[in-house]
């Protein structure tokens, strides 16, 4: 059929029926793809759909290692599999993919049996996030110095792109490491919940094990409470808060990059 | 940025001789082979092997995709080898040749590396990857029609426009065709050269893979192929499949040496073309780096011994001896 160019919209050929197929077994070959000479293209239009399910399982794969040393491979690649057809990517940047892996595996009736693995997955998430993340220096501890006294607890933190706070009501901390390979294997008690901060404050990703305190004030400072507000809810949490022990760790941790004096103002 | 020049569109400026087609954003990796040496794809587990042992290898090329996060160590890898080679970006997710408009988000990325590396050239490919919103993954193939030429043409030129400089355009390798295609691929590229002033980025491997599944003749292509256009070469490994009916149908895997056959069309068009930057690829299943330096020091040879013929042959001769 001929079509006068200039009426044609730009959806109006070819990628339509071809993507169809490239993440639907069932769809069928478009009419217009061929082989040479007459020769039949079934096959060679599997290479297509099975290049671009492939290449999206490998993708979630590098992302997820842990998860696939957990539940194996062939496991993972069947539970990928069925996430890349319900979550394609929707950037060319693949290295964003996957963000709700974590929650998808939560849903994923297969793996009830394996509470933690959304945790763990979320935790591997963040961490290629951390990975990626933007190179701002930490906050220099000489900047705290500078604020008076009485204002100390009104300032706020200006999170690091890094930074990230995961909790889990198992001990997915040391899930993660062990099935990545930083941590020896062992026998872990599954009712012992675990929190964590990560923190990338030169190239290398760092995990800290959070106690109930350090959570909730870490928590509350990287999503911008006031000093004061993070110390009275993490003594809220336990009496026995230590906020100097608390602020020694969030400059060594390098989970911040700026003091801000006010939700406004940057501080100097 | 110095070293990307203004543009010509072709259609517009007086005709330009097949010397001024390249550029000198291409000339400046020409110069680097004045003392022949190819380049490899670099991939962050050869880092240190690179830095250490680098042989003869003289130019690397990387994905702008894998650097198009804000930070972290691929930046700084990215900087370390920056210091010692000259750097070719070569994109593979822009969808060049899909019916969707460009993604200002992507161009723009893709800008920011071109400010940030200062490349020698940058590169993408005749395939679309992304569908509405969905993105594929894979370099999936286009009919070739008025049509795909007319917005093939257009995103090229927002290309070049956006990053300031000429871009080369890569053949595909295929495994379909359309039945509704009007032109060759040969002629398709080069009218996208004519109506854009692109330059053009010769898959070798590309063309054997396609020429066998396609069942035509590779030194047909070549010759067709508007030579004096490219400004690199890629050469890269393949595997076997079979198709619909048990014939050999090839897959571009990028996770094997060039095979002996794409050496050998190698060879013939340098010996037609002179010496053209040449890029060796290895995607997955990577072998350790001597392997890879290996594959570079082959097209090395090739490309010293074509060096070598051109300098002694009179500028006749070397017409005469084309194909």
């Amino acid at each position: 059929m001929l079509v006068p160019f200039n009426i044609m919209t730009r959806d109006s050929y070819q990628t339509k029926a071809f993507a169809a197929g490239m993440l639907n077994p069932d769809a069928p070959r478009p009419g217009e793809v061929i082989g040479p000479n007459g020769k039949a293209a079934n096959k060679r239009y599997d290479v297509y759909r099975n290049n671009v399910t492939v290449s999206l399982i490998n993708a979630v794969a590098d992302i997820y290692p842990a998860v696939q040393k957990i539940v194996g491979e062939e496991y993972f690649r069947a539970m990928a599999r069925e996430y890349v057809r319900a979550h394609p990517p929707k950037s060319p940047l693949l290295f964003l993919y996957g963000q709700n892996f974590g929650d998808f595996i939560d849903g994923f009736e297969p793996a009830k049996k394996l509470p933690y693995l959304g945790d763990v997955a979320r935790i591997e998430r963040a961490w290629l996030t951390a990975y990626h993340a933007a190179d701002l220096p930490p906050l220099d501890p000489a900047q705290l110095s500078l604020v008076e006294p009485e204002r100390l607890a009104e300032i706020c933190f200006q999170p690091h792109p890094a930074s990230f706070i995961i909790s889990s009501d198992y001990p997915a901390h040391d899930i993660f490491l062990m099935n990545r390979g930083f941590m020896e294997l062992s026998k872990v008690d599954m009712d012992k919940p675990q929190a964590l901060m990560m923190t990338r404050p030169q190239t290398d990703t760092r995990l800290i094990l959070l106690n109930k305190s350090e959570h909730v004030f870490m928590n509350a400072i990287l999503k911008g409470s006031s000093l004061g507000e993070a110390a009275t809810l993490a003594t809220e949490a336990d009496a026995n808060f230590d906020l100097n022990h608390n602020l020694q760790m969030l400059l060594a941790t390098g989970a911040t990059t700026q003091i801000l004096l006010d939700s406004k103002g940057v501080s100097q | 940025m110095t070293s990307c020049p203004p543009l010509r569109h072709r259609d517009e400026a007086s005709p330009v001789s097949s010397e001024g087609s390249h550029s000198r954003f291409a000339t400046r990796l020409k110069d680097k082979l004045a003392s022949a040496s190819a380049g490899v794809g670099f991939k962050h587990d050869h880092l240190d092997a690179i830095l250490d042992n680098p042989g003869d290898v003289g130019f690397l090329e990387v994905h702008a995709e894998n650097y198009m996060g804000d930070g972290g160590y691929p930046h700084r890898t990215l900087e370390r080898v920056r210091q010692d080679f000259p750097i070719s970006l070569h994109g593979v997710c822009m969808s060049i040749g899909g019916p969707d408009p460009l993604s200002k988000d992507h161009l723009q990325r893709f800008k920011a590396l071109v400010d940030r590396y200062d490349p020698a050239m940058i590169s993408e490919h005749l395939a679309w990857s992304t569908h509405e919103d969905v993105f594929l993954n894979d370099l999936l193939p286009l009919p070739y029609t008025s049509q795909t030429l007319a917005h093939v043409s257009d995103h090229v030129n927002q290309m070049q426009d956006m990053m300031g400089c000429q871009m080369f355009l890569e053949n595909p390798a295929t495994y379909v065709l359309f039945e509704n295609s009007t032109m060759s691929e040969t002629d398709f590229m080069r009218e996208i050269v004519k109506r854009t002033g692109c330059g053009l980025l010769l898959d070798i491997n590309n063309v054997f893979v396609s020429a066998t599944n396609h069942k035509f003749s590779a030194l047909e292509y070549l010759d067709a192929f508007p030579l004096e256009h490219v400004g690199e070469i890629h050469l890269a490994g393949h595997t076997e499949q079979e198709d619909d009916e048990g014939q050999p149908l090839l897959i571009d895997s990028h996770n094997r040496p060039v095979s002996d056959p794409v050496w050998s069309l190698y060879e013939d068009v340098i010996e037609t073309a002179g010496c053209i930057p040449t890029l060796v690829e290895w995607d997955s299943e990577l072998p350790e780096w001597p392997v890879l330096r290996a594959e570079a020091g082959n097209a090395n040879t090739i490309l010293k011994r074509a060096k070598r013929m051109h300098e002694m042959a009179p500028l006749g001769k070397r017409h005469a001896s084309s194909v």
